[in-house]
């Protein structure tokens, strides 16, 4: 009786699965590729807004095994979208209470929970998956996975490729990517896509503040370094909030500036991105929904064309579904070296300085070198210490730099990538 | 400066408070915002209400807005609450006027008596409510969230059963105030392969029922209601239904819906296709549509009123003789109002208005920037430069506006709006000046702190005197004797960008759509086969609309069934192959729903439904076709 009630218990999906239509005439209906689902091995990325809902969609489609990772623990502030949490789960991890929730829920799944980074793992770990699909707030974890999927694929071995599936929202709006390693764009491509949000001169946080923002920078910047009123800046902690806030309050009514709160302090602090449960409900269901086309065929899926459905709420309904082309010198699934125009007066320091806000590279801790010698490296200290003279060094006279040298650029954020460039100066 | 809470409380018709601040009493131009929210209040020992008042912002004193704001706090705390100008928003505006320096200050009318002390200040962190709720009040403040939670949804549940369920997890989650589930299904295996809120111990028992209880769980907060009845549960301020609903059902819902003016969605999900149409009755304006901020920013520098023109004047008088570090802060609106003065005097008393005289007017304005200097010119002049093409211009008045400017109020209820008589009165600030009242705000620009802020509450005061002048004469206006001068503000504020939804009268001739969707597609096949696949146009999703819509009754409808209804419609539709193709794919799912593809369109109805319970964002109008194999949607009026 068990079968019968798992048969009728899957009868909307599976009248689908065993009916060709007409978009995928040629799909392989045949019992054993009905079976197959059920061993398919999916990773999910994140826990939260988007990885709840994504946890019950993969359920509620047919897989069966599944494994998810987050290392955060549940905050108040995530009960008006985590569905799966309760007031009583928080402090406890995402992963476990997820993972629990979904099993009980839905029988005869499999949900293994990782409370840890997804940088605690390593390539075998990653290997045993068919299917990675990503619910991430963070732009450096997305770096980091596609990086390590893109490096994993030996074009000898169809079974290392991973198709990778990234969700993002953000307020009303949200996007869905579809990313075949080394065969469409990659994260890397599409990097520039994330502008890196333009920093306010710190000479107006220190002199002539405006905006209420500029006060509550100033408060986290400078004051806090200059008073330590605790040992750590803990942005969770109320009590350091409080103590941000009440300084920003202070220095706006010195300006006489309006609008510093509490809310706004803890929103510049954090750097807080709104987020709802209907916004996260329509990305994680598109990213299922390709996740599940991609392993059963049942229709057409994004990716190798059009990989990319962007999706906008907030005036009217719009959503734009487009192919993104590859980059041949993309850092991570490219390889050819880009050119870098610079000024051949700047110091070594300036110029990684500009890595952290170029678009296509995002970098806070760049080590450089330059026809095969190290100019500057962040680790080892010993080598640190010994490349830092270098630093205050300008790129032609001191360092002897010139166009058409081979320049390559790593941070150890992102171990398995390496920007390459060919230096090229832009006046004399 | 006041920028903590203090506490509210009130007895057979006193109000009291107590206001904490940091630094005494300092009210010169002060506008106090109050959040208020009712607590039971354990520490009294009389029954009482007691009120957390939040301050959040400061504005202009004013003594005419103190009496009828005392008298409308005492209205709703006594329970006459007939007259609440503050309807659902759970916003009251506090403004205090002439208030000694340091000092308490005491107030008495007839109807309620106001008591500020000075007390030491006291931290007040967010409230439990409000952590809960940040990430979500950020979007729709205050304000959008007392809306939420006064809302009464009826979900009119049908077939597989999952996208309504799917839409309701979406609004209980951010704290909808009621929803009533009416459901006639008895809980089977099938749904629990699609339906996440439902668990093995449901089968056998009602659908509604166990949806209810488990989505209760989300929200302990929400209410428990189980009346399946219309009438008995309502009024709703939303109704929901999805296809397949039989026809005298969608007949009664139509009939209870039209007569008390309550919005209907309509929601239909089937294998991978999905749409849902709104039925909104009459027009729907909204004030609140979020425009990037970007857009907002209206510095009237053709128009300059005799104080911001005598700023600025004052400002370069000597410019040459300023030091380099005044000099590089002159703001930029002071710059170009200065250059703009010059180049009035060399061209007949004429502004630079086509793209030639802007560039030459761009030179004009470098050309005052220092260059002695390392960087070689000066940042606050290139920011002047920069923001010639969007702010020298005679604002035209959008066409959404013109819309909003031209309607003709006819309904009742239209005539009872205070938002068509803040309208009205805006028309005719409009004609008498030639100019929207000013939002008021000013971005941020290269400046001395002292300096922007002058010339931030410059911009402020003649936003607050032109929003006053909007309120006397909508208070005029036959239904909006009673406005809210926040209504007003918000307004004057938004004016550019206000939009009426559901204005337009609904083209109901689907054989002319289906032309002109079909003419469409074949343009898109065209453009990819001349560019060789490098441009493409999406095919449109109508197709998908008319092919669910043919088995709204009849979910295991066969692709023949599906044409037949169409061709009935649509006699020529039979010839598009792409037509047959989606009557195929749609009979393929045989009434079965996808979850994704019912929790995508979930998410899109919630999001919606949001739109029009806050009145904030903009929502569709008034039909969103979704395609799941494709991955597109289409917003269409149907």
């Amino acid at each position: 009786m068990a079968d019968s009630n798992e048969t009728r218990r899957w009868q909307y999906l599976d009248q689908i699965r065993r009916n060709p239509g007409p978009f995928n005439q040629d799909s392989d209906v045949s019992e054993e590729a009905l079976q197959a689902l059920g061993q398919h091995k999916v990773l999910v990325i994140g826990a939260g807004g988007l990885g709840c809902e994504i946890l019950k969609n993969l359920a509620l489609s047919g897989f069966k095994n599944i494994d998810v990772i987050d290392m955060d623990t549940i905050d108040i502030s995530n009960l008006n979208r985590q569905f799966l949490f309760r007031k009583d789960d928080v402090g406890k991890y995402k992963a476990e209470v997820a993972a629990a929730f979904v099993e009980k829920r839905v029988k005869g799944i499999k949900i293994t929970p990782h409370n840890c980074r997804i940088q605690d793992f390593d390539e075998d770990f990653y290997k045993q998956f068919q299917l990675v699909v990503c619910g991430l707030d963070s732009i450096e974890a997305r770096r980091w996975i596609n990086a390590t999927l893109v490096n994993m694929v030996d074009m000898d071995d169809s079974d290392s490729l991973k198709p990778l599936i990234d969700g993002g929202t953000e307020g009303f709006k949200g996007q869905t990517r579809v990313i075949i390693p080394t065969l469409t764009p990659c994260i890397e491509c599409q990097l520039d896509l994330y502008t890196p949000r333009a920093a306010v001169p710190l000479c107006t946080l220190a002199t002539i503040p405006r905006q209420p923002e500029h006060c509550i920078e100033w408060a986290h910047i400078i004051a806090w370094d200059q008073e330590k009123p605790f040992p750590d800046l803990d942005k969770d902690d109320p009590e350091h909030i409080t103590w941000l806030y009440q300084k920003a309050s202070a220095r706006a009514q010195e300006f006489g500036i309006t609008g510093v709160t509490y809310s706004l302090t803890q929103g510049v602090v954090k750097n807080i991105i709104p987020a709802i449960a209907s916004t996260n409900a329509i990305i994680a269901a598109s990213c299922c929904n390709e996740a599940l086309k991609i392993a059963t065929t049942i229709a057409p899926s994004l990716g190798l064309e059009e990989s990319y459905m962007m999706y906008s709420g907030d005036d009217s309904i719009y959503t734009s579904t487009f192919k993104y082309d590859r980059k041949p010198d993309c850092p991570v699934c490219g390889g050819a070296a880009k050119p870098l125009a610079v000024d051949p007066g700047i110091t070594l320091r300036e110029l990684l300085d500009s890595f952290a806000v170029k678009p296509d590279m995002q970098l806070k801790k760049p080590s450089i070198r330059a026809n095969n010698k190290t100019l500057y490296m962040q680790f080892p200290p010993s080598i640190e210490a010994q490349t830092r003279p270098n630093l205050d060094k300008t790129l032609k006279t001191d360092l002897g730099l010139d166009t058409g040298h081979e320049i390559a650029v790593t941070d150890p954020a992102f171990p398995t990538i390496t920007f390459n460039f060919i230096l090229s100066f832009t006046s004399t | 400066m006041f920028d903590n809470g203090g506490y509210f409380c009130c007895e057979s018709g006193q109000v009291g408070y107590n206001l904490r601040n940091t630094n005494g009493f300092k009210v010169s131009g002060v506008h106090i915002f109050h959040r208020l929210k009712r607590n039971a209040n354990p520490s009294h020992a009389t029954p009482s209400i007691l009120y957390h008042v939040h301050v959040v912002a400061i504005g202009r004193a004013n003594e005419y807005f103190l009496d009828g704001i005392i008298s409308d706090i005492s209205n709703i705390l006594t329970g006459n609450e007939q007259y609440n100008p503050w309807g659902h928003s759970g916003l009251v505006y506090l403004v205090l006027s002439h208030l000694p320096p340091g000092g308490a200050t005491r107030r008495r009318n007839s109807m309620a008596e106001i008591v500020v002390n000075q007390t030491p200040p006291v931290l007040q962190g967010p409230t439990e409510k409000e952590k809960k709720y940040d990430r979500q009040l950020r979007l729709w403040a205050a304000s959008g969230q007392a809306a939420l939670e006064s809302a009464n949804i009826l979900l009119i549940n049908s077939g597989a059963g999952t996208v309504g369920i799917e839409t309701l997890k979406n609004l209980v989650l951010p704290g909808i105030g009621k929803f009533v589930i009416a459901d006639d299904a008895i809980v089977n295996e099938a749904d629990l392969g699609v339906n996440f809120f439902l668990d093995h111990s449901c089968l056998g028992r009602s659908r509604s029922e166990c949806c209810t209880k488990l989505l209760l769980e989300l929200n302990p907060e929400e209410r428990l209601d189980l009346q399946h009845v219309l009438d008995s549960s309502g009024p709703f301020t939303l109704i929901m239904h999805t296809n397949p609903i039989r026809q005298e059902d969608l007949a009664t819902v139509e009939a209870h819906a039209s007569q008390r003016q309550t919005p209907v969605v309509c929601i239909h999900s089937a294998g991978f296709y999905s749409y849902f149409r709104f039925n909104l009755h009459g027009t729907f304006p909204i004030v609140d549509t979020h425009p990037e901020v970007e857009k907002t920013t209206d510095l009237r520098l053709l128009q300059p009123w005799p104080e911001l023109s005598a700023f600025a004047k004052e400002m370069v008088e000597r410019i040459d003789a300023l030091e380099d570090h005044e000099h590089g802060h002159l703001p930029y609106v002071v710059i170009l109002l200065h250059f703009l003065e010059q180049w009035r005097q060399l061209h007949d008393g004429k502004n630079p208005t086509t793209l030639k005289e802007k560039k030459e007017f761009s030179k004009l304005v470098l050309s005052g920037a220092r260059t002695n200097n390392p960087e070689g010119g000066e940042e606050n002049f290139q920011e002047a430069v920069d923001a010639i093409n969007k702010n020298i211009k005679v604002p035209e008045l959008a066409p959404e506006l013109e819309e909003v400017f031209n309607h003709q109020t006819s309904s009742e209820v239209e005539l009872r709006s205070s938002f068509w008589a803040v309208a009205k009165a805006i028309n005719l600030f409009h004609q008498k000046h030639g100019c929207l009242p000013l939002p008021g705000s000013l971005p941020d620009m290269k400046a001395q702190s002292n300096v922007y802020v002058k010339l931030q509450s410059i911009y402020k005061e003649k936003a607050r005197r032109d929003a006053r002048e909007v309120l006397e004469s909508a208070r005029q206006i036959d239904g909006g004797e009673h406005v809210d001068p926040a209504e007003v503000d918000l307004f004057c504020k938004n004016a550019r960008f206000v939009k009426l939804i559901n204005a337009k009268p609904r083209d109901s001739d689907l054989g002319q759509i289906f032309d002109t969707e079909k003419a469409n597609d074949e343009a898109a096949e065209a453009m990819k086969i001349e560019t060789g696949g490098a441009f493409s146009l999406p095919s449109s999703n109508f197709f998908v609309y008319l092919a669910l819509k043919a088995t709204a009754h009849n979910p295991t409808a066969t692709s023949g069934e599906i044409m037949n209804t169409i061709t009935q419609l649509i006699p020529h539709a039979a010839e598009y192959e792409r037509m047959q193709q989606i009557a195929e794919e749609v009979a393929r799912a045989r009434g079965g729903e996808l979850h994704n593809i019912s929790a995508f369109t979930g998410g899109m109805v919630a999001q919606e439904v949001i739109k029009i319970i806050t009145k904030q964002y903009i929502p569709i109008d008034d039909t969103c076709i979704f395609d799941g194999i494709s991955s597109r949607c289409q917003v269409l009026r149907l």
